[in-house]
């Protein structure tokens, strides 16, 4: 395993939220038309992480959402699949066998999700039950209480512990920027998190408002950058929560274009984690097939 | 030419398809004809010029040429009209001002694609800040109409007389009204000659001037090019001679008045500092930079032109800075995701070009974005001069296009003193993410207009002006009355 290092906190990179607003701005006034949009679209459907993560959740449910994801409108042509499932450790089992036979990975959230508010023994063994059932993904979440108390090292210590209890699984680490409070926070917390291991970091458990914004997700991305330049390691991101419309994934989409650009235009290193969205996309797309917008019962909801 | 160094590791790779701006709405004219004592004339000589699309260098229409005889009519009939419009109430006139800024508002997309296609601006910042700004000085204007006597409380202000105003290129719409707002707020009438590379705003603008039903003779709009502004300028019976243009222009009008009675407010050159701490919020600085001196292809008179970048953190600056020019969009003005349009004319394009030459030449180290761009037309890389000294001439002189000298600097004395050490005085811009810094600065620097962690904003109640060669007189704010009027 590599040796890890303790991130230089005293050295960051500070954000001015007016300057940051007015450069999304600018990402929201690209005007994206045509093939382009149909690309963007594309694009986006094959990078949503497609969850559900409610208390009245069952086996059921969590099948029907399994045959959406792979197969998310049959009457179009070319529509890829998502890149994910996202299910609590409990349906992990289920998700897997639905999947059987897809390329498609089931990720899920662990480590007490959402609140976080457990002790370690606890996560640790909710991390393992869900990589034991077969989770290709684990989606934790940090302990905010104890980044906004300033105890920085416990939250580094954790995402490197659950880190090694993911083994072979991709983890996500869920920063909550909703209870962060500051951009200059959550620039920290992307620090930590990338320094401690994260092959991604996500915005947010969706429980929690605000959920995604392009603020924070810009934030991020810069986070990613300049680690990359650091390291050399791509680290991928995960805006979740709140994106629910063709028009606002685009968005995403025109500023992980030009902020971080090619090499992270795919599933592999930008998620989208939502609901709604894969059937907004779809209503867009039969519109640009039939120049019409069918009425949403036409979309399946499971 | 040392080009494209960077290794741009994050390379777009998505791109936009064309998304233009539909022209099916706007109307132009062939033919433009001068506006004079509320009809639209022929010019006495029968000259006219072409005015064409900078972006594709093919003509547009044809535009009077006003001459010496022309110029003559028009201040004739500006002082006729003026007894009853300076006699006439302030609600009155304020009624005349506020039509106007609501017919902008009305017709502002076609003014926005006819800013766009006459002048090369891209549609984005045609639509969302020239226009809407233009409008937003005759509102805020036509509210002062009235209200003078609070502005100059006990003074009894008198509008001046006939006001002659020649503006520039850069925002034509917008320096248009600029120009004409607090002149008839205070009660003046106007003669005021647009750019002869950009006369068509002015001229629609002439065509709602019209519309709002003001008496006629009020405003006066002729077209030409140097010698009809000369004319305006010596014209015996003008009181007041308002310039926004070259520090050149400007002296020849400030020598041509000399000994007359003519007040003279100019606004001109500028070679702007905009200034970058370690401690800034770095991300945005480059940001700040990009808006400083690629907004409109760098036609801004207050354009941050010299960079200086704290040595702690220049690599870092200058490498997302070159990151950052590689995303930027170059093209087509009615293209809504153009972010750099056209070189407003092929004489402009030819001043920067000798000047990336000359900067070439002093050794400076040139970078160019490596955006594509179209073969006709005139066009632009924004460009970058880094290792450049204060005696380079690209660091002195204003360029008036998208090209920025940088250089950097270790404390604030020194940065201060270099900012300083120029004949310009119109902007300067500062980031850090410490406020008594700011405070600092901004009593130390010499400029009209300095922006902290910001740059390039205006706004119809913010005066704006220059120190040293970059002119006097504000524009703008309660400020932009007092160039208009008298005192007993």
């Amino acid at each position: 395993m590599n040796k890890l290092m303790y991130p230089n906190l005293n050295n960051l990179p500070v954000y001015d939220t007016t300057g940051v607003n007015e450069r999304i701005a600018k990402f929201c006034s690209r005007s994206i038309k045509k093939s382009s949009k149909n690309e963007g679209l594309k694009l986006a459907i094959s990078m949503i992480d497609l969850t559900t993560l409610e208390g009245k959740d069952t086996k059921g449910k969590v099948q029907q959402l399994c045959y959406k994801a792979i197969h998310p409108h049959d009457s179009l042509k070319d529509i890829p699949t998502v890149a994910a499932i996202c299910v609590y450790p409990s349906y992990v089992g289920v998700a897997k066998k639905a999947l059987e036979g897809s390329n498609i990975n089931v990720a899920s959230v662990a480590t007490a999700f959402p609140s976080g508010q457990s002790t370690l023994e606890v996560k640790l063994f909710d991390t393992k039950f869900a990589v034991d059932q077969g989770a290709d993904e684990i989606d934790m979440v940090i302990s905010r209480g104890e980044f906004l108390s300033g105890n920085y090292n416990f939250v580094f210590d954790e995402i490197a512990t659950i880190k090694e209890a993911c083994g072979e699984a991709h983890l996500k680490v869920i920063l909550e920027t909703g209870e962060l409070d500051t951009l200059d926070n959550v620039r920290k917390a992307s620090e930590i998190a990338m320094c401690a291991g994260a092959d991604f970091i996500k915005t947010s458990t969706g429980k929690i408002q605000p959920a995604a914004t392009l603020p924070v997700t810009y934030v991020m991305l810069d986070a990613i950058k300049d680690y990359y330049l650091k390291t050399g390691k791509m680290i991928g991101m995960k805006p979740a929560g709140g994106i629910s419309t063709s028009k606002i994934a685009l968005q995403y989409l025109v500023m992980l274009n030009e902020v971080l650009g090619e090499k992270w235009m795919n599933n592999e290193y930008f998620r989208f984690g939502a609901s709604s969205l894969l059937n907004d996309i779809l209503m867009q797309l039969v519109k640009a097939e039939t120049g019409m917008y069918q009425s949403s019962y036409y979309f399946s909801k499971d | 030419m040392q080009k494209n160094e960077n290794k741009n590791m994050f390379k777009a790779s998505w791109t936009y398809d064309k998304a233009p701006e539909s022209t099916d709405h706007v109307q132009i004219k062939k033919e433009y004809e001068l506006y004079i004592d509320g009809k639209f004339t022929k010019p006495v000589k029968g000259k006219y010029f072409d005015t064409v699309n900078p972006s594709t260098n093919k003509k547009i229409a044809s535009v009077a040429e006003a001459t010496s005889e022309d110029v003559d009519i028009a201040v004739k009939a500006a002082r006729k009209a003026f007894k009853s419009w300076s006699s006439l109430s302030g609600k009155e006139r304020g009624k005349y001002i506020f039509r106007i800024a609501r017919l902008i508002q009305e017709r502002a997309r076609e003014f926005a694609v006819i800013e766009s296609l006459d002048g090369g601006k891209p549609i984005k910042e045609s639509r969302d800040i020239d226009i809407p700004l233009a409008a937003n000085h005759f509102f805020y204007y036509a509210g002062w109409a009235d209200k003078l006597e609070y502005a100059f409380p006990n003074r009894n202000p008198e509008p001046l007389g006939v006001v002659g105003q020649i503006i520039p290129w850069n925002f034509p719409l917008l320096m248009a009204a600029w120009k004409l707002a607090p002149a008839l707020a205070t009660g003046n009438t106007v003669v005021l000659k647009p750019a002869e590379t950009t006369p068509l705003t002015a001229l629609k603008l002439a065509e709602i001037i019209h519309d709002s039903g003001i008496p006629k003779g009020v405003v006066n709009i002729i077209t030409g090019a140097g010698e009809t502004g000369a004319s305006i300028v010596n014209h015996p019976d003008v009181d007041k001679i308002a310039f926004t243009g070259s520090t050149g222009v400007g002296k020849y009008i400030s020598n041509a008045i000399a000994g007359t009675n003519k007040s003279l407010t100019l606004e001109l050159g500028g070679k702007g500092a905009n200034i970058i701490f370690e401690d800034a919020a770095i991300d945005q600085a480059v940001e700040g930079i990009v808006n400083a001196i690629f907004y409109n292809q760098g036609h801004v008179c207050c354009a941050g032109s010299r960079l200086f970048i704290q040595e702690s953190v220049a690599d870092l600056v200058i490498q997302k800075l070159k990151d950052r020019m590689e995303t930027l969009i170059v093209g087509d003005p009615l293209d809504k995701n153009t972010d750099v349009g056209a070189i407003n004319s092929k004489k402009q394009l030819q001043i920067i070009e000798n000047y990336i030459k000359i900067g070439i030449n002093e050794g400076g180290d040139i970078y160019q974005s490596s955006c594509s761009m179209p073969k006709a037309g005139n066009w632009c890389a924004p460009t970058l001069f880094l290792n450049v000294s204060q005696s380079h001439k690209i660091v002195q002189e204003e360029i008036f296009g998208p090209v920025l000298a940088v250089q950097t600097f270790r404390t604030i004395s020194e940065v201060i003193e270099k900012a300083n050490n120029t004949p310009y005085g119109l902007s300067a811009g500062v980031w850090t993410n410490n406020g008594a810094k700011i405070f600092h600065l901004t009593q130390k620097l010499e400029a009209g207009v300095i922006w902290a962690n910001t740059f390039n904003k205006f706004d119809a109640a913010s005066p704006f002006g220059g120190y040293k060669e970059s002119g006097y007189g504000r524009e703008g704010g309660m400020q932009g009355l007092n160039p208009y009027v008298k005192f007993d």
